[in-house]
């Protein structure tokens, strides 16, 4: 079983790591001797993390660089313990062992507390999908064994990690360096009954390969040395036989398995099933390539180009709008860009970092991406291995997410259709939207005031019009309601707010706002997120703000500004925010009266 | 599955995503039962085949029958065989009395090194595993070399979810290491499993001694044992608890031989 172990540094990973395998009989002969007569020789005190700490440097600077990997051996079965770094700097490390690992122990030092990276690596354990997790509380002979400092701080990490639904196996109180509770029960704290250390790891279970989810085969590559035609990859998830047709996502290709290729082997197999590295030949040749991923028609992956995801960042430069990204999902590499963030936060707090549209290194996001061409994917939650990837920036991987949405690409090509034909069939007035931007002293743009219904949206976006039209600004509030009486009258309410056709004929008419220059403002909240970029997609290349009025301590979606209910009940302090905020973003450029 | 099947699986998936993404690529092969198994492992990974090149480096203090083996198996399994010699430093009388980490920089690391350039690699496949000795334990799968094949352990690519860096400046080498999650045991069980025909200097003598690492003549020491074939191995390796690399000369002389070594490119 493959284990890391984390947390905020000088926690005593290493201690620990050291102390399992001193524990376990698994260090090499004479090691632990060859150890201290180092310490010796440099006058040091021995320390059990030094069995670990094998680079120089490493030594020097009493931390650990990398994750360096270590085996040893209960009764039960072998483990390959995986050490991971505190240091923020190192968090790439850190994830490069936890992304690895079936199963985690989070150390906390009794004495210290809770610390910025306990709470950063128990947020990335989540991101990672560690469903296993104990948390050690460890230096317990620090505190005298004294349980109520155990208790605190097992009831303030317990807060900690439900507030994101996650739930730890055990708490266990450790001395790492006395080897309490490790191998051995510690007579000074019969107060805990729990497992020790080593009782937890026996106790967590092996993960299985996925072979009751739906067939995925990403090909690696395809081969010719001889008069097969060879693909291979590795099976994600999930059967296949000689005999299925598989259908390659996301070219659509169709073939049937006619036999599946191994070397070496008594008997050439008959079936493949995941974990599974494997060789396929199809009755037909199809040009298929490295990228596609074979699937059975009964469970088609997602093809699409705009999925929502959590991402963590690892990059020198910021995660931001506007750069291209490469992203590598399975054996697919595509450009991408981010559309927008739904949320960026602050790992180690989970505070959201309001009005970010970027994140800096060790931070996470709720994002939503964009790739160049169609890439076939699953939820996390349906099939992880073809429900994560990673970010290239540069040459470097630099963060990775795992995927939670997507919008389904016969809607986004829909209304990109509908777009570029009507654009490219546009008569263009002689009258530019920079001669409009240079006489009304603002770009076209739409704001969208959404919020629960009694939020006071409704007279916020009338006061905002009456703003901008008493600054000699072009502003109209568009009502979806106005719409749908008048454009919307041939047609009864669940046919119109059926198939898109709501958001299709709010978006047209915005468009010609738009066009004419406006700044359009909508309340209307008929429409989701979803909508929402739709909409964008119809009104593109004008800016889309979104207010939301909120008092929830988690807004939903990709505000571009918040306001609290009580800011918003004040109209003339909450206009002028949007005010600022739109002069900031250079839609208000100011009137230009010389003319 | 079972746990070699796991194994086997995880490196034949390396080896293809090298393959795929690298251009002039090489696999070093010492002889060894590493390398070998990696050897065997490419086969598998390619149905039979080899389209990679072998690179073994000889620094003519090799055992003589290491040789023998390699001539007849590259035959008999159609390799491509490569072999790179540091001639330059063999004529100026290099040898271990020099110094042992001396010695193995000329004739191993320079003389790898003299190959690559020769030869145009940009990649190397190497049968390092982590459980051999704490440096090693660091590597990476997909781990970059600079333009003077230095190694930088302080700052190297994350690795998560097979995404493996394969995307480089102008002047990275890259070494990618497909066994670097196996241990010496399992080494021994998955050549006795596959029935892979292994050098002899493993297997014990009648002086009841026998290689357990191979290198040059004049730094392998021998071990004593009675085991005599694979599976005597694999019982005498599951009852000790001293290291592979102790009958290694080079990495007892000082105590950070290994970093220094590897931190200038040695393998
Ligand atoms: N008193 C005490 N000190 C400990 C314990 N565990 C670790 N330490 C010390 O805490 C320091 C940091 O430990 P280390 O394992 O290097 O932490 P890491 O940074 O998390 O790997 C070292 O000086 C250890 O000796 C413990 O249980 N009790
Ligand atoms: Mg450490």
């Amino acid at each position: 079983m493959k284990l890391v172990i984390v947390g905020h540094v000088d926690h005593g990973k290493s201690t620990l790591v050291g102390r399992l395998m001193a524990d376990t009989d698994s260090l090499p002969t004479g090691k632990l001797d060859f150890v201290k007569d180092i310490c010796d020789q440099q006058g040091k005190t021995f320390e059990f993390a030094f069995l670990l700490d094998a680079l120089e440097e490493e030594q020097e600077q009493g931390i650990t660089i990398d994750t360096s990997q270590i085996f040893f051996k209960t009764k039960k079965r072998p483990y390959v313990i995986i050490d991971a770094p505190g240091h923020k700097e190192f968090l790439k490390n850190m994830v490069t062992g936890a992304a690895n690992a079936e199963a985690a122990l989070l150390l906390i030092d009794a004495y210290e507390g809770v610390q910025e990276q306990s709470r950063r690596h128990g947020y990335l354990l989540r991101l990672l999908g560690m469903k296993q997790v104990a948390v050690v509380v460890n230096k317990m002979d620090l505190v005298k064994h004294d349980p109520e400092v155990f208790y605190k701080i097992k009831s303030e990490y317990t807060n900690f990690l439900e507030s994101m639904g996650v739930t730890a196996r055990e708490y266990i109180p450790v001395s790492a360096k006395l080897g309490e509770n490790i191998a051995h029960r510690s007579e000074n704290m019969t107060w805990y009954q729990g497992p020790t250390v080593l009782e937890m790891l026996d106790q967590f279970e092996d993960k299985l390969p996925e072979v009751n989810l739906p067939f995925r085969l990403p090909l690696q590559d395809v081969y010719k040395f001889d008069e097969r035609r060879i693909l291979a990859g590795r099976v994600e998830s999930g059967t296949a036989k000689i005999g299925d047709e598989v259908i390659f996502a996301p070219s659509n290709k169709k073939g049937i398995i006619k036999s599946i290729e191994a070397w070496s082997v008594e008997n050439k197999p008959q079936t493949i099933e995941a974990s599974q590295s494997v060789g396929i030949t199809l009755t037909e040749q199809i040009f298929v390539e490295r990228g596609n991923i074979a699937t059975l028609a009964s469970d088609p992956p997602i093809v699409t180009t705009t999925f929502d995801a959590n991402v963590f960042w690892m990059g020198k430069k910021h995660l931001q709008r506007g750069e291209s990204y490469l992203i590598k999902l399975t054996t697919q590499n595509v450009e991408c860009e981010v559309l927008r963030f739904n949320k960026a936060i602050d790992a180690s707090t989970l505070e959201t970092l309001p009005d970010q549209d970027f994140i800096a290194k060790n931070d996470v996001a709720e994002l939503t991406l964009r790739t160049r061409q169609p890439i076939a994917l699953d939820l996390f939650t349906s099939i992880p291995e073809t429900g994560r990837f990673v970010l290239v920036d540069d040459y470097d991987v630099c963060g990775g997410g795992i995927i939670t949405g997507f919008t389904p690409l016969s809607e986004i090509d829909r209304y990109r259709d509908e777009a570029r034909y009507r654009d490219s069939h546009w008569i263009q007035s002689a009258v530019t939207p920079e001669m409009r931007a240079y006489r009304y002293g603002h770009r076209a743009a739409m704001i969208l005031i959404t919020g629960k219904s009694g939020a006071g949206k409704a007279s916020l976006a009338g006061k905002l019009e009456e703003k901008l039209f008493h600054q000699n600004f072009q502003s109209y509030l568009l009502d979806g309601r106005n719409i749908k009486v008048g454009l919307g009258a041939d047609m009864d309410q669940e046919q119109y707010f059926s198939d898109g056709e709501a958001v299709r004929r709010f978006g047209e008419v915005a468009k010609l706002f738009i066009d004419a220059g406006h700044v359009v403002i909508s309340t209307s909240n008929a429409f989701n997120q979803e909508d929402h970029s739709n909409i964008s997609l119809l009104i593109e290349p004008a800016p889309i703000v979104e207010v939301q009025v909120t008092s929830d301590k988690f807004p939903k979606g990709k505000p571009d500004m918040i306001l609290t209910l009580d800011e918003a009940a004040e109209h003339e302090s909450a206009v002028q925010k949007i005010l600022d905020y739109l002069k900031d973003k250079k839609i208000l450029t100011g009137h230009n009266y010389s003319i | 599955m079972d746990h070699l099947n796991e194994l086997e699986n995880q490196s034949i998936y390396i080896l293809r995503e090298a393959y795929k993404n690298f251009k002039n690529l090489a696999m070093l092969w010492s002889i060894g039962k590493d390398s070998t198994v990696l050897l065997w492992l490419a086969r598998k990974a390619f149905f039979g085949h080899c389209p990679i090149p072998l690179v073994h480096i000889d620094t003519s203090y090799k055992i003589p029958k290491m040789i023998e083996y390699r001539d007849r198996y590259a035959q008999e399994w159609g390799l491509n065989l490569v072999v790179g010699q540091n001639k330059k430093a063999l004529a100026e009388g290099m040898n271990h009395e020099k110094g042992r980490i001396v010695c193995c920089e000329a004739l191993k690391t320079q003389g790898l090194s003299q190959v690559m350039e020769q030869e145009g690699y940009t990649g190397l496949i190497l049968g390092i595993r982590r459980d051999e000795e704490g440096t090693r334990a660091k590597e990476r799968y997909f781990s970059p070399r600079d333009k003077n094949f230095e190694w930088n352990f302080k700052d190297q690519p994350p690795e998560l979810w097979d995404q493996f860096k394969t995307t480089f400046a102008e002047g990275t080498h890259i070494r990618i290491h497909p066994l670097l999650h196996w241990t010496e045991l399992n080494v021994w069980e998955y050549i006795e499993k596959e029935k892979i025909p292994i050098i002899d200097l493993y297997f014990a003598n009648e002086e009841g001694r026998r290689y357990r690492s191979l290198g040059c003549a004049p730094c392998t020491g021998s071990i004593e044992s009675k085991a005599s074939n694979v599976r005597e191995i694999i019982e005498e390796l599951k009852d000790t608890t001293s290291s592979e690399r102790s009958g290694r000369a080079q990495d007892q002389e000082d105590t950070y031989a290994m970093q220094k070594l590897r931190a200038r490119g040695y393998m």
